[in-house]
This record gives C-alpha cells, structure tokens and sequence, in this order.
C-alpha cells in the first residue's frame, strides 16, 4: 500500500477539529457563580504531558500518529509501550514513522507478541531506535545524505541516510512523506528500522 | 479519595507532632501559630499538585513597579506581569517592541510605584476583561490584557502629582478615575512653596475605556482645591454616575503635614456627579488648557509598542460649574473611600478618628435637595454632616485605613495602628469580629470587594510590616499577605505568604473567569512586525550604513543564521529574533555577550528586536537563554566583528549553507 500524505493531513484536520470540544465559548461578561462552596477542579495527568489539553498549539508528533489512518499499529504500539509522553516532548524529535503496511511486513505474530505487557521494555526499545534527537525533515535528510552525516537515534544507533533518484532510505527504510509537528517531524516510512549492532 | 483522605490524615498527623513539640521547641512561633494547622487551615489552602486555586489574586507590586499574580488560597506566585518598571525577565523596557510603554512628558523613566489594582466590571461585576493599575510617582495608568497578561497601554496623567487615588473603574468600566494625591501649580510654574494656599490645584482625572478593545483616553480632568485627594472608589447601583473620593490636607499645608494636615477636625469626602460632568462637557462649558502627557499603546498585530506625546486636556472648573462636586465632611484625613455593594453607604476611613463613618448615599441626595450646606470651600458645596452621615462604627479599633465587603452585608476594615481586620455590619454598625494580624495591615481585598457582587470566601490582608514572620534575610524582609477564611462568623486565618514589592491593594477574581480564555501562542501568519521572519528560508543579514539588520528565527533547537560575518566594531547591530514556534509554553531567549540590553524571552510566533553594539574585534556567541528543549544547550551562534571599515562581506549561513538551502 502505497501512503498518501494528502490523506494524512486530512485525518490530521479531523484530528485537530474534533480536539476542539474543550474551548471555552462563555462570554467574559457572564456572572461567574458566586457561590463560595465550589470545590477547586481537579486535574488528571494520568499519561504525564500527554494529558495537557491544546487546541490551540498546532499538531505534536503524537497528535500526528493518532489522527493517522495509516499508523493505528504503530500508535497501539506507542501506547502499549507507554511512552506517549515521550513523543508530545518538547524535543525537537524526529519519528520514523513506520505504517501500518510496515508492521504487516513483519512475520506473523509479531506485532501481538510485541504489545503483550511482558514485552512493554522491548517495545519500547525497538520504538525508541525510530526516534532521533534533531528535526530531520527530507530536506535535512538529503543533506545528511550529501554531507556522509548519520542520524543518531535515541536509542544510541547510527542510521544510514542514502539518496537514489528522489527516493531517501534511512536505514533501507524507504521514505515516504513527512509531517511538521511542533517538537520535530514525522517522517513516514515503508518498513521497520532494525539498525544493524555496532 | 483515598488519596486525599491519607493526605489529610498525614497532615493531621504532623500538625499532632508540630504543636506537641511544646515550649521546648526551637521555633518560637509553633506556640502561636499552631492553631491554623489543628484546625484544618492547611487542608483549606492545599492545592494538591497538578489541581488549580480557586481564585486569581492581583496583587500591586508598590515599589517594584509590577504587578503579581496569585493564586488563593494557595498564595502561589504564578507571575510578575511587568507594568511600570523595566524587567529583564522578560525583556521589558529593554527590547525595541516595549521600550516606549516607559515613555513619559519626562522622557524614558525605567520605574514606577505601582498602587491599586482594579478589574474591569460589567454591571457592576468583575468581568475579567482588563486589569488596571496606577504609577503613584510619574502619574500614569497602565491596562494590562487578562488574555496575555501583558502590559497593553500606559496613559500618564497631567497636571497630576503622586497618582494615588486611582485607577478605580465605575459600573461598566465607561472611565477609570485617577486622582492626585499631591497638588500643584497648574500650569507648573517657579514661584514660592509658601504660597501653596489658594494656588495650588488638584486634578480628578477621567480616562474613557473603550468597551471593544479597551482603548484609554483622557475624557476630561476636573479642577479642585489644592487638597491631597487621597483614594476613590465608584457608586453602584442607586449611586452609579457617582464617584467618591477621600481629602486629607484641607488645611493646604506645604510643610511638615504629619502636624499641620491634622489640624482640622474633619477633612472631606468630594462627592463627583460624572454623569453631570458628561453633560458640561457635552454643552461645552469646558477649557481646553495646553499640557504634555504620554499615551502609550500596544499593536497586537505589530508586536510593537508606540508613545504619543499629548497636548491638550478638557478641564471642568469645580469651583464655578454647579451640581458638579459636593464635599462629605469627615473625620480626621480620611484615607479609604469605600462604597457598598448596593452602593448605599460611603465609608471614610478616618486615619486619626476614633470612629468609622458611613456616609448615606439616600441621604446625600436629599440634603443636596434640601440645600442642607455648612457653608462651601472654593465655591463647592459643603453638606451638614448630620444631613449626610448614616451612623458610625463606634471604637473600631486604632487607625483605620481600608474597608472590603462580604456581599452578605458585612464590611471588614483593616487598622494600622491596632493591627487588626475587624468585621462589623452594615447598618447596624455593630462590631462582629476582630482578627490580629502581624503587623500592622494596609489594605485588605475580598475577590470582588470592589464591585457590587463580591465572592465573600476569603479576605487577604496587605501588611505593611514583617519583622520576624519568615525565615530571616538581613535588613530587608519580603512584604507579608495573610489570608482569612470569611465564610463563617468569625474569621479564620489560614495562610501567611510573602508578596513583592509593598502590595498596595489588590483585585480578585474566580478563576474560571480567566483560566481556559488566555492566549496561549500567537498565530505566526498575524505577525506584522516590520521585521517579522515567518520561515527560516526568509532569514537574513542586510547593512544600512552603520545598522546591521540580523532577521533570525529560532525554532528547537536552532538559530537562523547562526553564523554572521562582517559586523564591523562601531556598528549598530538589531537582533530583530522570531520565534517561528506554534506551540504552547515553548519560548525561546536570545542573548548577546556584551550587549547592554536584557535577554529577549520571545513567546511562540512573537518577534522581538534587541541592540548590540559591538566594541572590540572578535567572534562573539550568542545564545538561547531559556531551557527549550533537549538540545537546548546546542541553541547557539557567532557572530564575527572585523575592525571599522574591514572588507569581510556580510554573510550569513546555517550549517553551512544559507538559510533554508538545501
């Protein structure tokens, strides 16, 4: 399956206007209650600043993945691995995005072995190795393709950028389009990043 | 719940163990303070983490020149919105975009003493939209936005002298009133102090609010006697187009007034018709009189502040225009001038009185009717006490200064002197409750004191001395804020906590009115600043003459360009630097070795500018001040600076490569 980046940021507005829901429309001028027994509201921070509700910043990396059609694996996989909170940070990250094409890719059984509880730190591992400190969008990846500069990733692997004809690879990952988020790129990819062990 | 109720219980315990410490312990406060803890006081003003306050708190910063933002009843300081006085924080007063919100008729003046916080009202209610707060030593009033909490105008008062009485907002915020506090010749002129009686002139003045976006604008000033006008607040209500302000000084003395102002047995009370003000101006029985004030305004659109010197005032003689001004006699220098949420009662705060006077709104207009004067003072009306006075709170207590309301039809009044807040009922006068509080309190401000709808939970009292309250820091101690439970009966202090500057007044609102509705980024495609860069590829350096113009952006965790060459030492070097993020809470800062202004911290889709003046060759960093992100320590640049009339071009690149490039 060949991914649509126009699709992508289709779903991505869907995502973004059904965020919506929290603005407050109360006019400034409108009593507020003055009864003094309300109680203070409280706040729930259960997935670290994941919870912080936005709708008015423009898409982090994780907004990005979840209003993505074609990365509902990689988001189960996300959340199974509990490390939401990790891509919504302030960065600057870039993600490998891999879709959901990718993750069928692997053998049989992989995926559902992966997202069991017991394997939680191992998902998150292989997680971690398509997530790279820095915003390398195409453009930046070309140039580290033209300048001999390898991607160094979170989990501390070097990736290989190579550019033949219009297509880049990282790490034999073929590149299929990008998406700005606010603390980095999403850079949309064919296939799983396994780097190879120094 | 659980976890709530094991909170309490391990706060329960620990106020067991801190009070059974006995006369052993080594802090001598624990005997005197304990009570606040063992009677649930700490549970009333834990925020647990993560959970909000129940209501803002904008607390005058006095001498710092800011104002505060607190929560209650957490007493957590969130902000220190920069209003009068230059910050480096926040680069205020020190970036080219804010430098003329300090512009006076006095030229660049770097502080303020900041006094009376006010927020605007609707009916008679806080609406949250504005915030207003007075400058006491160069007169202005500045507006602060409640969407960004910024600083979005300053207007500076003319023929004014220590701005004190003000900045107070009537009904439906139509004006903010300032009044002086200090008379002078008006026009300013040389002749001798000694002369003051009969020559020196007060001033009310009346600044117009715009109701869309809050512009001000010097409607008219009203002309008094060469009293000092001391505080004000509005009518409400039945006394809405009526405003109040207390007189001290009707003695007119210029020298050692701590004697010679105290010698009448009552001062005044000015009754102002501004509703009859609007219609002398409308039937022209104005002057125009040539003046020179500042008017300061904030472009959302530009970034960018501008300062207007003004120069002309309309003036309304009290003195020869009839039915405008009227005169409450009252006790002993009064200091606060207090009016109830139904707008009934006047209360003068008699500084040196014995007693606390209230004056009848309802009775007021009938002695007006009646013409019940006790002669007049420059031509203005002087009512019979009798005719105008509603009862008196007998023996108070020593040196009243400020009164608040509950909304359930009790007043509270600090004393300096006696160093308490005293609770009495309105009407009845009787005293209900007296709390002390250490030492010796200001002002006081219930959440929606001032209005007709107050949110009678809690009181803070503004104390004007520390001493030994916190953990000792030389000479200088931090001002001290307590707070008071004033649901019940009696009032319960909860909470000390420490404030900045000398908090003179306060305004309190809950915080629904303002948390989900502020601005949390400003949207990059509406940036108009002139040298505004809105993606990286449209960053450059360009000369003109001796100004090197450096357009940079910064985004995580990069300057663009970050590597400039041919700067030459004797130029003007402008840092104009965006933040091209679109992201809430991602600032970025910018400083420059050797510049002598502050760092910028330029919020999400701002542009700020900042000047270096290069004076020695060399290559110079530059650096992102503030924590943006994990490579936040890689955010850095230089900046090359060849000798006067050097050949080495101007460039400009990022990675090698002009900005942008691939």
């Amino acid at each position: 399956m060949k991914f649509k980046l126009p699709l992508l940021i289709l779903s991505l507005g869907l995502f973004i206007f059904s965020c919506g829901g929290n603005g407050n429309s109360q006019e400034p001028s409108q009593a507020v209650s003055h009864n003094t027994e309300s109680a203070p509201k409280k706040v729930n921070h259960a997935h670290g600043q994941a919870s912080v509700k936005d709708d008015v910043s423009d898409a982090n990396i994780l907004n990005i993945a979840m209003g993505s059609k074609d990365h509902t694996t990689l988001v189960a996989a996300v959340q199974a691995a509990g490390i939401e909170h990790v891509i919504v940070n302030a960065g600057p990250l870039t993600v490998f995005a891999p879709t959901n094409a990718a993750f069928a890719k692997l053998p049989a059984g992989t995926v559902e072995e992966l997202v069991k509880p017991e394997n939680k730190a191992k998902l998150a591992g292989i997680l971690t190795s398509h997530a790279a400190p820095g915003t390398f969008n195409m453009k930046q990846l070309r140039k580290e393709a033209r300048k001999g500069r390898k991607v160094y990733t979170a989990a501390g692997d070097y990736l290989t950028v190579e550019v033949k004809g219009d297509d880049i690879y990282v790490e034999g990952a073929k590149v299929l389009g990008e998406v700005k988020a606010t603390n980095g790129v999403v850079v949309v990819v064919d296939a799983l990043i396994f780097p190879k062990k120094k | 719940m659980k976890n709530y109720i094991l909170s309490i219980f391990a706060l329960t315990m620990m106020s067991i163990v801190l009070t059974s410490c006995g006369p052993g312990s080594t802090s001598k406060k624990s005997g005197g303070n304990s009570g606040a803890l063992t009677s649930g006081a700490a549970a009333q003003t834990y925020v647990a983490p993560g959970d909000y306050d129940e209501f803002y708190a904008f607390i005058s910063g006095g001498f710092s020149g800011q104002l505060a933002v607190y929560g209650l009843p957490s007493g957590r300081l969130f902000r220190v919105i920069p209003v009068f006085s230059q910050d480096p924080e926040k680069g205020y007063g020190y970036n080219e975009e804010t430098k003329p919100m300090l512009n006076t008729s006095h030229g660049f003046v770097p502080w303020g003493d900041s006094h009376h916080p006010d927020i605007s009202q609707t009916k008679g209610t806080v609406d949250g939209r504005w915030c207003f707060i007075n400058e006491n030593n160069t007169p202005r009033i500045a507006k602060i936005d409640l969407k960004t909490f910024e600083t979005d105008e300053i207007i500076e008062l003319p023929n004014s002298a220590g701005n004190h009485s003000s900045s107070f907002v009537t009904e439906n915020t139509e004006y903010v009133v300032a009044g002086t506090r200090f008379s002078v010749p008006i026009p300013q002129r040389d002749m001798s102090i000694k002369d003051y009686k009969g020559n020196f002139k007060g001033s009310l003045s009346f600044i117009s609010v715009d109701q869309q976006d809050g512009g001000m604008d010097l409607a008219f000033q009203i002309r008094m006697p060469g009293f000092d006008y001391d505080l004000a607040h509005p009518g409400r209500g039945k006394s809405h187009g009526w405003f109040f302000f207390t007189t001290y000084n009707t003695e007119e003395a210029n020298s050692l007034l701590e004697v010679n102002a105290s010698q009448n047995d009552k001062d005044f009370i000015a009754a102002v018709n501004w509703k009859k003000a609007e219609e002398y101006i409308k039937a022209g029985k104005f002057t125009t009189e040539k003046t020179r004030y500042a008017h300061n305004t904030w472009d959302e659109a530009t970034h960018s502040a501008t300062s207007t010197i003004k120069t002309e005032v309309k003036v309304l003689d009290a003195s020869k225009l009839p039915g405008l001004v009227y005169f409450l006699p009252t006790p002993k220098s009064p200091h606060g001038c207090d009016v109830s949420p139904d707008g009934e009662y006047i209360i003068g705060n008699g500084k040196l009185a014995a007693e606390l006077t209230a004056h009848s709104f309802t009775k007021m207009l009938k002695a007006i009717e009646d013409k019940a004067f006790d002669g007049e003072a420059y031509g203005i009306p002087i009512l019979k006490y009798e005719a105008v006075n509603a009862g008196a709170v007998k023996n108070p207590g020593l040196g009243p200064l400020h009164t608040e309301f509950d909304g359930k039809g009790n007043a509270y009044t600090t004393f300096f002197i006696s160093s308490e807040v005293v609770k009495w009922k309105l009407g009845t006068w009787e005293v209900i409750d007296r709390q002390p509080v250490y030492y010796s309190v200001g002002h006081l401000m219930i959440p929606g004191g001032n209005s007709a709808h107050p949110w009678g939970k809690y009181l803070v009292a503004m104390n004007k001395i520390t001493k030994d309250r916190y953990l000792s820091t030389g000479p200088e101690v931090c001002q001290s804020a307590q707070l008071f439970d004033i649901t019940g009966e009696k009032m319960k202090l909860l909470l000390d906590f420490p404030t900045i500057g000398e908090p003179h007044y306060a305004a309190g609102c809950p915080k629904d009115l303002l948390h989900d509705k502020t601005t949390k980024i400003f949207k990059l495609e509406e940036n108009k600043h002139p040298y505004a860069t809105h993606s990286e590829a449209d960053a450059k350096v360009f000369r003109k003459g001796k100004d090197v113009h450096i357009n940079m952006t910064m985004i995580r965790s990069h300057f663009s360009p970050d590597n400039i060459e041919g700067v030459q030492v004797g130029d003007r070097v402008f840092f104009h630097v965006t933040n091209l993020e679109q992201d809430y809470d991602v600032p970025h800062g910018i400083s420059m070795i050797g510049a002598n202004a502050s760092e910028l911290l330029i919020m999400p889709g701002r542009t700020e500018t900042f000047i270096w003046e290069p004076k020695e060759v060399g290559v110079w960093p530059f650096y992102c001040t503030d924590f943006c992100s994990a490579l936040h320590q890689e955010m850095q640049g230089y900046v090359r600076v060849s000798p006067r009339g050097s050949s080495v071009p101007i460039s400009f690149t990022l990675d090698g490569d002009a900005p942008g490039a691939e």
